[in-house]
């Protein structure tokens, strides 16, 4: 009986040895940032639709957080014609080869005031996402991953729950079904160049490696609009994006 | 190391020779090749050509069938977002998912080719041929014991309000919760909240551990969360989520309803209950009918919200009472559920090409009986007569709130009857549930058209029923077929008297003999003296 157990051990120790040895080869080949920049502004022509109200009568703990009827943050375009929640990202262009380090600072998704704060966010492969209930009433947190496992938890109370994405997905949608109105997306990418739209319309994609690249951005409305762009090690470039009433 | 101790030995290692051939998750030997045969002749008519749930007959059910290219499933023992096992597919072709088009299978395909079709489907989705992911069952615990005791079920709905179950499923459980007319699923389809108080419809299996498994899993594709973090986190205890599952259980009956052909009314002296909530009723047998989508005539339907009612009757010699109750998750008509009334007519718009606007229609019910008690076994046509043979009909409706008398035609046409012909009735909507008494004396004036109720004859009778929220009106309903109600006759006294008198007779002779052979032996024993 003895023998079998020390085999076993063996076999164990052999696995885990491979498993090590694969995890250093990819490690090393993570490529050095060189720091180019593309910026940009999104802006919005034409009238921008009024965004749909929200009932929360149901919920007084969210509806007490607003002055005014709340309303889904749809179409969000400030004086200036600048557009919000659009996510802006390097679809091509990078070194196929090229690995970039997961970072283990996680990604946090808030439910306040019944809605999603942000409401568009970028994540990489693996990096954690803390996804918080600040309301501490119910909300359900539904991913529907196509490329991911698409997973369905529940948070009646203040909690974090942590999850991971296993593979590249733009976008990948969120949705609460106590809260029909609910919805965020997430651009899951195994690389750090992407970024999401404030309220002023702004993106800045910072550390990019010299090149030609094929920038995307994504609003959950207006759908995709591709530019590209060449950048020297070092240099800022600027490629703005115009979003048309529709 | 002695003779018994080496052949235990040898018995473990043989266990651990067999548990490393039969791993989790890879059962017996499967064929996906001779699986597509099956798949092709058995499944694809409603999962399709390519598994993505697209069949031809697809468009004519809700929940749609399963699209296997996303392999995501409801019904699993494995974390919310993770691949079902072998097992749990298995589980689902053996026996089917209750409440769906989906029959079980156990009956119908041998085993090995049911393993085989499993093997086929698989091959739809390229999550299975992802080496990295390893479905793997959750651990779960067995059921705690007590779970029928107050304390426990107390216990469960504690747990069945703080973590807000009523938000879907409503306060009493019958999917009436504030945001039941929101939910969709993840291919975006209409989908309700389970009817708690009907446990033989859930998709993953009646029992209390499978109300267990379902809330540490989730329902993945459908808005029903995992509560397994909550056990992590420590917001309650593996025990308090059997004690939520005991509760939830508890909701249902024991057994799940039989049908029982004929409704027995039995005569009681004086005034019927015409109360809905009188207490009178709770000491009346109750009979289940199950009601399917009319889906004879068009405009069909496919998605009837009332899938079953429940019937008593009363009668006193010169009044019969009869007592519907049936589940209902929307007191329609309802403004908030007229969103969820347009996507369902989106979802279920069929062959009949007829655009339809939703709009704020009641609940209705109708209880249909033929004009005359049949001599022989002839019957009108169950689906509202025939223009040669109509049948005469008590309809209810939810607004305005009234209930009518008339002669229907065939499904096209009701003459109402007047006014004074139409029965007493009396309804509450109580927490996704109706409740209606109707009230009528057996005998009327108009003789011609209405139905002499009779004491002891079987009276055929069949139900029908509208949800207005769920988009039923006119040809759009639930029915049923032809069932028999029985006025009891009264029990004579006779009834009683005879076997008393009998046993009395009988006693009385018993006591004759005992004291005639008593006697003759107090004569032998005293002559032996």
């Amino acid at each position: 009986m003895r023998t079998v157990g020390s085999l076993a051990a063996v076999g164990a120790g052999l696995l885990v040895w491979v498993g090590s040895t694969r995890g250093a080869g990819t490690a090393a080949r993570s490529t050095a940032l060189e720091g180019a920049t593309i910026t940009g502004k999104v802006k919005f022509v034409g009238k921008a639709p009024a965004n749909p109200t929200i009932d929360m009568s149901e919920e007084q703990k969210c509806a007490a957080k607003y002055t005014t009827t709340p309303r889904e943050p749809i179409v969000e375009v400030n004086a200036n014609g600048a557009l919000a929640n659009v996510f802006v990202y390097v679809q091509a262009g990078l070194p196929a080869d090229a690995k970039y380090p997961t970072p283990t600072t996680a990604v946090t998704i808030d439910q306040s005031g019944c809605l999603y704060h942000p409401r568009v966010f970028g994540i990489m492969v693996g990096q954690p996402l803390d996804i918080k209930n600040s309301d501490g009433i119910l909300h359900n947190i539904k991913a529907m991953g196509k490329k991911n496992r698409p997973f369905n938890i529940s948070q009646p109370t203040t909690m974090t729950t942590t999850r991971t994405f296993t593979v590249s997905e733009v976008m990948l949608p969120f949705e609460c079904n106590v809260h029909g109105w609910m919805h965020a997306w997430a651009g899951v990418l195994p690389h750090p160049f992407y970024a999401a739209t404030g309220t002023d319309g702004a993106f800045s994609i910072k550390g990019l490696p010299a090149g030609t690249y094929t920038l995307e951005a994504w609003h959950e409305k207006y759908g995709t609009q591709t530019a590209t762009v060449t950048v020297k090690a070092g240099e800022t470039k600027v490629a703005d994006f115009t979003f048309t009433a529709k | 190391m002695t003779q018994a101790e080496r052949r235990v030995g040898a018995w473990a290692l043989g266990v651990m020779a067999l548990l490393v051939t039969y791993a989790p998750g890879r059962l017996a030997a499967q064929d996906a090749t001779a699986g597509k045969q099956v798949y092709v002749k058995w499944c694809l008519g409603c999962h399709g050509e390519t598994g993505d749930g697209k069949g031809v007959a697809a468009r004519y059910m809700l929940p749609r069938p399963r699209d296997f290219t996303g392999a995501v499933y409801k019904i699993r023992t494995t974390a919310s977002g993770e691949l079902p096992t072998d097992a749990d597919l298995m589980r689902s072709i053996d026996e089917g998912l209750p409440g769906t088009a989906m029959p079980a299978w156990k009956t119908r395909l041998s085993e090995g080719e049911r393993r085989n079709v499993m093997a086929y489907l698989k091959t739809f989705s390229s999550f299975f041929t992802d080496t990295s992911q390893h479905p793997k069952a959750l651990a779960f615990s067995s059921a705690p014991g007590g779970g029928n005791n107050a304390q426990a079920l107390t216990i469960g709905r504690q747990f069945y309000d703080s973590i807000h179950c009523r938000k879907c499923h409503g306060d009493q459980g019958r999917g009436d919760g504030p945001s039941a007319p929101d939910l969709k699923d993840d291919p975006g389809q209409p989908i309700f909240a389970a009817n708690l108080h009907q446990n033989w419809r859930f998709r993953g299996g009646p029992s209390t551990e499978d109300i267990y498994r379902r809330l540490r899993t989730g329902l993945d594709g459908t808005p029903m969360p995992s509560f397994s973090d909550l056990i992590d986190k420590k917001f309650l205890s593996d025990e308090e989520l059997w004690r939520l599952a005991q509760y939830v259980r508890s909701l249902s009956p024991a057994e799940a309803p039989e049908v029982r052909d004929v409704i027995h009314a039995r005569q009681v002296v004086g005034a019927l209950p015409t109360s809905p909530d009188d207490s009178a009723w709770s000491r009346v047998d109750s009979y289940y009918f199950p009601l399917v989508g009319q889906v004879i005539r068009k405009p069909r339907w496919f998605a009837p919200a009332v899938t079953g009612i429940w019937v008593q009757a009363l009668h006193n010699g010169t009044s019969i009472a009869v007592r519907l109750t049936w589940d209902d998750r929307s007191q329609s008509p309802d403004s908030s559920w007229l969103k969820y009334t347009t996507r369902l007519l989106e979802s279920m718009a069929d062959d009949d090409s007829t655009p339809t606007v939703a709009g704020l229609w009641p609940d209705q019910v109708a209880v249909q009986f033929p004009q005359k008690i049949p001599e022989g076994m002839e019957r009108p046509y169950f689906l509202m007569g025939s223009t040669s043979s109509p049948v005469y009909q008590w309809r209810w409706t939810s607004a305005p709130r009234r209930a009518a008398a008339g002669v229907a035609h065939g499904i096209d046409r009701f003459d109402t009857l007047p006014a004074a012909s139409a029965p007493a009735a009396q309804a509450v909507w109580d927490h996704g549930q109706w409740r209606v008494v109707f009230e009528r004396t057996l005998a009327t004036v108009d003789t011609a058209n209405e139905l002499q109720f009779a004491v002891g004859r079987a009276i055929p009778v069949a139900f029908f029923a509208w949800d207005g929220s769920n988009a039923e009106r006119g040809t759009r309903m639930a029915v049923s077929t032809w069932y028999f109600l029985a006025l009891d006759q009264p029990t004579r006294p006779t009834t009683f008297v005879s076997p008393v008198i009998a046993m009395v007779v009988t006693l009385g002779l018993g006591v004759l003999v005992v004291v005639r052979a008593q006697r003759r032996g107090g004569a032998g024993a005293s002559a032996r003296s």
